[in-house]
């Protein structure tokens, strides 16, 4: 048997019907065998860790909420930044590339140092979640800022014309006709940008705030079992990541049109 | 009686001088067709006209009312026109009665806007496609909508910019149409067109427009059985040769 039809897939040699299937099975047998090692081995120390599932518990759902803020606030921070970039008022304009690409060039862990111990501790402000939640907010914000810019600029002239042909004022084209046609644009990165917020928040532990990997590490240094604190952990994010990808793909559907 | 008065009308692309201290005086029943060649400057008179351009020199003025200079006065002299574009230009993410429904709603405020902006697509015969988005209708059907929606505020004044041009034969006839449908509703119509045909049949004026100025403004049957000027009567010599 030719072994490349269950390998190779394109339009006008089809992989063979039954390579997906084949393939689904493969993967969910290196699932399986997974589980098996981390669930039978010996060695396993579940019911150590399993005493902690409030910690998990509690942890995971600071992470839930440090990330919604988070996300609300990088949405808000980054169209605000989209908008600045494309200001009238020069000087707005420069503040707004400054931030962009000052945070964007600058790693998540440092900014979130520098902010808490140097800016906030300076200006004695001692509340590490409202600090990690507002670094997190301007670090994603920044890459939002971008997205939100790259969605409004595929939005062609001819478009802003017909808008200012039936009289629309421009906040009014900005909301009819603009960022719901930037949307559909800018939903399939933003939803990955939202996934990174997510998995972002777990550098927020360093500044010592109990979010769902700060949970797990504690587990696992009061259990001295690896596999079983971070196993949940990655299976804890995933749970929140996947449906976003999943709920991004549903939107994305909805707003489907042609131009 | 709509009447259209310009004294003096400069316009410039960055170098490019699209009008030369144009004059234009048109009194018109219903219909003024602005013909002559690419590039002559109709395009940009019919801008100009609708509030969408300002002019570097000279007035405008349109009906009894002279065009103000400043945005807000010119964005509500666009809301008592219609505008229709060569490549309709309808918001591809609302259905064609959303289109319509736009402006009667969010800048003409009506109570009935539902109603109305139906009325206006059954008027052209799309009240079967009310709620596809554009993507869903021919060329034709687009322009039609395009049509609905510039008149269903009831505008002073229609403004067409090449309505016909990115349409096959079978398409343009279609909202050829149409376009002279509005002749009988009476609705004052100002268009850019390359159909001579169609300007020698449903227009009343004709303004012959070449190298940025007006080389004649006269009734439609004058102008095309007899041009003035020498260039009209070469762009019409060439124009008639197929």
């Amino acid at each position: 048997m030719n072994w490349r039809r269950w390998v190779i897939d394109t339009p006008r040699a089809p992989a063979h019907p039954f390579a997906g299937a084949l393939l689904a099975m493969a993967g969910g047998a290196t699932v399986t065998g997974f589980c098996y090692l981390a669930l039978a081995g010996a060695t396993r120390n579940w019911e150590a860790v399993w005493g902690y599932r409030a910690v998990f518990w509690k942890g995971w759902l600071l992470t839930v909420g440090i990330a919604l803020a988070a996300m609300a606030g990088s949405l808000t921070v980054g169209v605000l930044a989209a908008l600045a970039r494309r200001s009238v008022i020069l000087p707005l304009r420069g503040l707004a590339a400054g931030y962009i690409e000052l945070v964007r060039g600058t790693p998540l862990l440092v900014l979130l140092l520098f902010f808490f111990y140097v800016v906030a501790n300076s200006a004695g402000w001692n509340d590490r979640l409202a600090a990690g939640v507002l670094t997190l907010s301007l670090f994603s914000g920044a890459y939002i800022a971008e997205i939100v810019r790259a969605g409004i600029e595929s939005v062609g002239a001819s478009q802003l014309e017909s808008a200012r042909a039936i009289g629309l004022t421009p906040p009014q084209t900005y909301r009819f006709v603009v960022f719901p046609q930037a949307l559909r644009h800018a939903l399939p990165p933003l939803a990955g940008q939202f996934a990174s917020v997510i998995k972002d928040s777990s550098l927020l532990s360093i500044l010592g705030i109990s979010e769902f990997t700060f949970a797990a590490q504690q587990v696992n240094s009061a259990t001295y079992s690896t596999l079983e604190s971070f196993l949940p952990l990655a299976v804890g994010y995933l749970a929140l990541t996947l449906p976003v990808s999943w709920l991004s793909r549903q939107l994305e559907h909805r707003l489907r049109f042609e131009t | 009686m709509m009447r259209i008065e310009c004294r003096g009308i400069g316009k410039f692309f960055g170098a490019h001088r699209a009008l030369d201290n144009l004059d234009i005086h048109a009194e018109f029943p219903h219909t003024l067709a602005l013909i002559g060649p690419s590039g002559g400057g109709k395009s940009t008179l019919l801008r100009i006209l609708a509030g969408l351009e300002v002019p570097d020199a000279g007035t405008v003025a349109v009906g009894a009312t002279e065009l103000p200079r400043d945005e807000a006065a010119l964005r509500a002299h666009r809301a008592r026109s219609g505008i229709v574009f060569q490549s309709f230009n309808l918001f591809p993410h609302l259905s064609a009665i959303e289109n319509v429904r736009l402006p009667l709603e969010h800048v003409h405020r009506l109570p009935d806007a539902g109603p109305r902006a139906l009325a206006a697509l059954a008027r052209f015969g799309l009240a079967d496609h009310a709620g596809k988005k554009p993507a869903q209708l021919s060329g034709g059907q687009r322009q039609r909508v395009a049509i609905a929606r510039a008149l269903a505020p009831e505008p002073d004044i229609l403004f067409m910019d090449e309505p016909t041009s990115a349409l096959d034969p079978e398409m343009t006839a279609e909202v050829l149409d149409v376009i002279a449908s509005l002749r009988q509703a009476r609705q004052p119509l100002v268009l850019v067109t390359h159909e001579m045909g169609f300007a020698r049949k449903a227009a009343d004026a004709v303004a012959f427009i070449a190298a940025g100025r007006v080389l004649e403004c006269r009734p439609a049957d004058a102008f095309f059985t007899a041009p003035e000027s020498p260039e009209a009567a070469r762009f019409l010599g060439r124009i008639l040769k197929y």
